[in-house]
């Protein structure tokens, strides 16, 4: 299955989808599914700020802890109070309603760090090469 | 020499080796270099089980156990009754001999007796969450205060001094780890400032008594931002307002009281409880509720990211166990005692503390040294050296109470439970006038 | 038998909803003194919410629930890294004599001699079994022993002006309380990776050793079960850096009577009187973790140690102690349980556990190899690792082969650890068990091998048999429930 092409990718499985200057950020399908059943997401409040490719906060399944790096730099806008109370939602639908944060984009050139669409299907065909 | 407890015989062991492609068990530990191995172990020679039960029953008896006299030894260690469904029910080897419940399918027993226990702490301090369980009211104490600091991301510790202080001993220790400050402060001198994490406080404290307006305290403590903590005795809870009620954020304890003998200080049992916000901050096992596939409902370990096993050196804490069959004990405790019986023994304990306070007030040369509320102890002065007292005491048969004469002059801490009799405290009142009057 | 009249499971529901309103399980005495005054009622709790049961359903509740146990007691329960053997009945017995159960911590040292002394040929032991020098027993558990350590470890190093070494190396191995132990000590966790045969990779060992290196924490046996031969030039490489050795005494059982942590290089260790010195793991606890170190470290240990003063004993304070790890003294009453041990062994019975243990774990290697994929193809000690990555090839993981065990009446062995083994299945039959529990056990594993090539559902969908089947854990994570309240609209 390919990745939806209307975002850009990190190594680390996160999306941004660049709306203008705000960019809504979450992880994409193989990485919920490496995951498994995700329990809990740990977000920084609105107001903070981030920068491209560090630490965004924390996802964790049952028995599992991953951290999550941000595809951008910005302000935090809005975080996705939907998947407080139901972090399935991330492993139902991570492109859409699993979205995890919005940004206001400082920097939108950043984009162009980030891996297109093809780029990240060739990675993770490679992952799963035995 | 075959030993009981070992059932392989010679010809097993002969055939496993061969099984295994090993002429002797030797070669089974050829990795250990040959500097390594070592000769015999100078143990003494290895005895028989009536050998045994002798050696140790005459070793027991070499001790003057505080539980087979009038008692009156308190300082975070307390006789209280315990009824005899709590021996039979920890003693079963399906709880005794089981480990944590990583299998929930065939560890719903455990379980199951953890998620009671979670229940009973919550009602009993009126908190949100509770744990399975820490390995003593102390180090619950420790890892509350630690607990404050990671969610305050505050570098200071603040401790009423009227805690007790091997308890601050505790605290001390752990903050040296996470190379936190200790501040030690009187209950009239608060000095908190934005640097603090937590406050904690004893209810009642080391010497018997609660603190007098403990609102003040608590407006104190979350106006300079800080987690306002509570170690409190739990049989205490069966009477007094429980702290949750006046605002704490974390209510810890010794759940020693709570079905569980004197032991000589182990193994005993750390309560801890807190808000809700907190929950995935808080340290040790927590047990939910959940059901399987056709609806059945049953209990797992849960809210695991926190622990060692999963975020290593991120954990909330390294805490593996949870005391869990003092835990248990406690669980059958409470549910013996129950809504009525925990009322009742915790209203004994103070009316009979509060007759030989009374009657003691009233000997010439002795004096009540606090005149706050308390439970089931307080600090007389004494006439004498709070050790000569207890010294003749124990002339006469009789476990005195603490010496607390470092902390208050001639201090003498005592301690009144249920399982005094009004015969004990006369007894006790009689020899303190005689003591009291060759002063 | 089914649709007729027939006794409600008394388990099935809470103590909290099983009571009606005026029962109670326990008797207690009148009040024989004249009744003090109440504090005020704004001072005093309005309502108290435990349950009100009669004595005979308590019993019968509580004994429900123990038969939804599996224990040691129950049968084989080869649960990696936990070293569950069995527990001697006769251990219970001396523990509850009034004479130890009984004890005030704080009674006057003269009135407990006896517990005292105990206490201190128990010291004197595990310096003999660990050739160490110096114990103290007050850690509550193995987790808290290895704070101990670490704390002691740093007020040394703070002492020698070499606060500076602000890192410690964990093989990537380690127990997760390791790293955990390390961080709550206040340093930073450096994982170093092993080597293609399961001992730590010396060349990582040797480039991560430098200046800022407080120690290096080493469980020996290691988790995957195996002796790290190099162990002696591990040791040396650390000392040579002027770090500390911190041994995890976890798998000790391997090496009682054959070797010694003191001789090995080992500087500080702790001990788990849970797992080798067969105390009962109660459910989970109480444990007990003794500290054990050489004499450069003694000073340090945690306050209170057993001393002998004269005739008699006495509890120290040593010189630079790093205080108190619990309110009293640790687990006495486990303490009393592993000395009953040590004295029903003596020597040569330690050395038969360690051959025994080794044995028995080797036999099951040896049985299972054919079927199981083993990552360190060599001998183990007192537990085998497999990986169940040949199962999973055939779409059966290692947690479904763990279920299918519980079918047939086993305690599944540890899985998914240690970390660094895919699909692990972790084997410790311990010593206890018999040639003929370790047959039937690898009967069963062999079996659900079979069955993961012929009918992987089976495996996919078990326990079959349990009193409940596998339960959603990710909703007890996602929506927790951790307590009893009362249900809405209930009116009582």
């Amino acid at each position: 299955m390919s990745s939806p092409a209307d975002r850009r990718y990190t190594k680390e499985h996160e999306w941004v989808r660049a709306d203008g200057d705000i960019g809504t950020v979450g992880i994409t399908d193989y990485a919920q599914d490496q995951l498994g059943d995700i329990v809990y997401v740990d977000l920084p409040s609105p107001g903070t700020q981030l920068k491209q490719f560090d630490k965004l906060g924390e996802i964790e399944s049952v028995k599992a802890v991953s951290d999550l790096y941000s595809p951008v730099s910005g302000e935090v806008m809005e975080v996705n109070q939907e998947i407080m109370d139901r972090p399935e939602l991330v492993n139902q639908t991570p492109y859409d309603e699993g979205w995890l944060v919005r940004v206001r984009l400082a920097n939108p050139a950043e984009l162009d760090n980030l891996l297109t669409a093809k780029q990240y299907d060739e990675l993770i065909a490679q992952a799963q090469e035995p | 020499m075959t030993l009981p407890y070992i059932a392989n015989t010679a010809a097993d062991r002969q055939a496993m080796l061969a099984a295994i492609g090993v002429a002797s068990v030797e070669e089974l530990f050829a990795d250990i270099p040959a500097e390594f191995c070592i000769g015999e172990l100078s143990l003494p020679p290895a005895l028989s089980e009536p050998e045994l039960v002798r050696e140790l029953s005459a070793l027991a008896g070499r001790n003057r156990p505080a539980d087979g006299m009038p008692c009156f030894l308190g300082g975070g260690a307390y006789r209280h009754f315990i009824p005899s469904v709590v021996g039979e029910v920890i003693g079963r080897s399906e709880f005794a001999t089981a480990y944590t419940p990583y299998q929930a399918e065939i560890s719903q027993g455990t379980l199951q007796t953890i998620f009671e226990f979670q229940s009973m702490v919550c009602e009993l301090t009126a908190m949100d969450v509770a744990n399975a369980g820490m390995y003593d009211g102390a180090s619950a104490l420790a890892e509350a205060c630690l607990m404050a600091a990671a969610i305050s991301g505050r570098r200071r510790i603040a401790l009423l001094s009227t805690l007790h202080p091997h308890h601050q001993a505790v605290v001390r220790t752990y903050a040296f780890g996470r190379g936190l400050a200790v501040d030690v402060m009187p209950p009239d001198g608060l000095a908190l400032s934005e640097e603090h994490a937590c406050l904690a406080v004893p209810q009642p404290n080391f010497f018997g008594y609660f603190l007098p307006d403990v609102e003040a305290v608590e407006r104190a403590v979350h106006a300079a931002g800080a987690l306002f903590i509570v170690s409190a005795d739990p049989i205490s809870l069966g009477l007094f307002q429980p702290p949750g009620e006046y605002g704490a954020d974390v209510v810890v304890g010794e759940g020693q009281s709570l079905g569980s003998p004197l032991n000589f200080g182990g193994p005993y049992l750390g309560l801890f409880a807190c808000r809700q916000q907190y929950l995935r901050q808080m340290p040790g096992r927590i047990v939910g509720r959940t059901s399987d596939a056709q609806g059945r409902t049953g209990y797992v370990l849960t809210i695991q990211t926190r622990e060692q096993h999963i975020r290593r050196e991120r954990a909330t804490s390294n805490i593996c166990t949870s005391q869990q069959l003092v835990a248990l004990a406690a669980t059958v405790y409470l549910a013996a005692m129950g809504k009525q019986g925990l009322r009742q023994v915790a209203e004994l304990c103070y009316h009979k503390a509060h007759y030989a306070a009374q009657r003691i007030a009233q000997l010439p040369g002795y004096a009540l040294a606090f005149d706050d509320l308390f439970f089931k102890e307080f600090v007389v002065r004494c006439p004498r050296p709070p050790s000569e007292v207890n010294r003749a005491l124990l002339e006469r048969g009789i476990g005195g109470g603490l010496d607390v004469s470092q902390y208050v002059e001639d201090g003498l801490l005592l301690c009144v439970t249920e399982m005094n009799t009004r015969q004990e405290i006369d007894r006790l009142v009689e020899a303190l006038a005689e003591i009291g009057g060759g002063a | 038998m089914s649709g007729g009249p027939r006794q409600p499971d008394i388990g099935a529901r809470l103590t909290f909803d099983l009571g009606k309103p005026g029962r109670t399980a326990c008797s207690l005495p009148p009040c024989d003194v004249p009744e003090a005054d109440l504090p005020p009622p704004s001072l005093l709790r309005r309502e108290l919410n435990l349950p009100e049961l009669s004595q005979v359903d308590l019993v019968r509740y509580f004994l429900a629930l123990s038969r939804r146990n599996y224990s040691v007691d129950s049968g084989f329960y080869p649960l990696g890294s936990c070293t569950m053997k069995y527990n001697p009945k006769v251990h219970e017995k001396l523990a509850c004599l009034p004479g130890f159960s009984g004890l005030h911590p704080l009674q006057p040292l003269a009135t407990v001699q006896g517990a005292l002394a105990l206490m201190h040929d128990l010291q004197r032991w595990l310096a003999d079994i660990t050739g160490l020098d110096g114990v103290s027993l007050a850690p509550a558990a193995g987790a808290q022993g290895e704070l101990t350590g670490m704390l002691m470890v740093k007020a040394y190093l703070a002492d020698r002006g070499e606060a500076g070494r602000t890192r410690v190396l964990v093989p990537d191995s380690a127990h997760g309380t390791n790293p955990a132990t390390a961080a709550m000590a206040g340093f930073q966790v450096v994982t170093v990776a092993s080597d293609s045969q399961g001992n730590a990779d010396t060349q990582a060992l040797a480039s991560a050793l430098d200046d800022g290196v407080a120690a290096l924490m080493l469980t020996l046996p290691n988790t995957l079960g195996l002796f790290d031969p190099n162990i002696g030039r591990i040791a040396e490489m650390v000392h040579r850096k002027g770090a500390l050795l911190y041994g995890d005494g976890a798998n000790l059982n391997a090496l009682l009577g054959r070797a010694r942590f003191g001789d090995m290089g080992f500087d500080v260790v702790h001990l788990n009187m849970h797992k080798t010195f067969g105390t009962p793991h109660g459910g989970g606890g109480p444990g007990s973790g003794p500290v054990v170190a050489k004499g450069h470290l003694t000073p340090y240990l945690p306050t209170p140690v057993v001393a002998k003063e004269g005739e008699g004993f006495v509890l120290a304070t040593p010189e630079r102690s790093i205080g108190r790890v619990g309110a009293f003294y640790g687990h006495f009453g486990v303490l009393v349980r592993a000395y009953a041990y040590l004295r029903t062994l003596g020597a040569e019975g330690l050395r038969q556990v360690s051959d025994n243990a080794v044995i028995n774990a080797n036999y099951v290697l040896a049985r299972l190899r054919p079927a199981y994929h083993l990552p360190y193809d060599r001998r183990c000690m007192h537990e085998v690792v497999f990986s169940g990555s040949r199962q999973r090839a055939k779409g059966v993981r290692t947690l479904d082969i763990a279920k299918r065990l519980i079918d047939y009446g086993f305690h599944p062995p540890t899985v998914y650890f240690p970390l660094i083994v895919d699909e692990a299945l972790m084997i410790e039959p311990t010593e206890t068990e018999s040639k003929e529990a370790l047959d039937a056990f690898c009967d069963a594993l062999l079996t659900i091998d079979r069955e993961a090539e012929e009918e992987p559902q089976v495996v996919k969908e078990a326990p079959h048999t349990a009193p409940i089947g596998r339960l959603d854990e990710a909703t007890a994570a996602r929506r927790p429930v951790l307590r009893w309240r009362r249900e809405v609209g209930d009116g009582s």
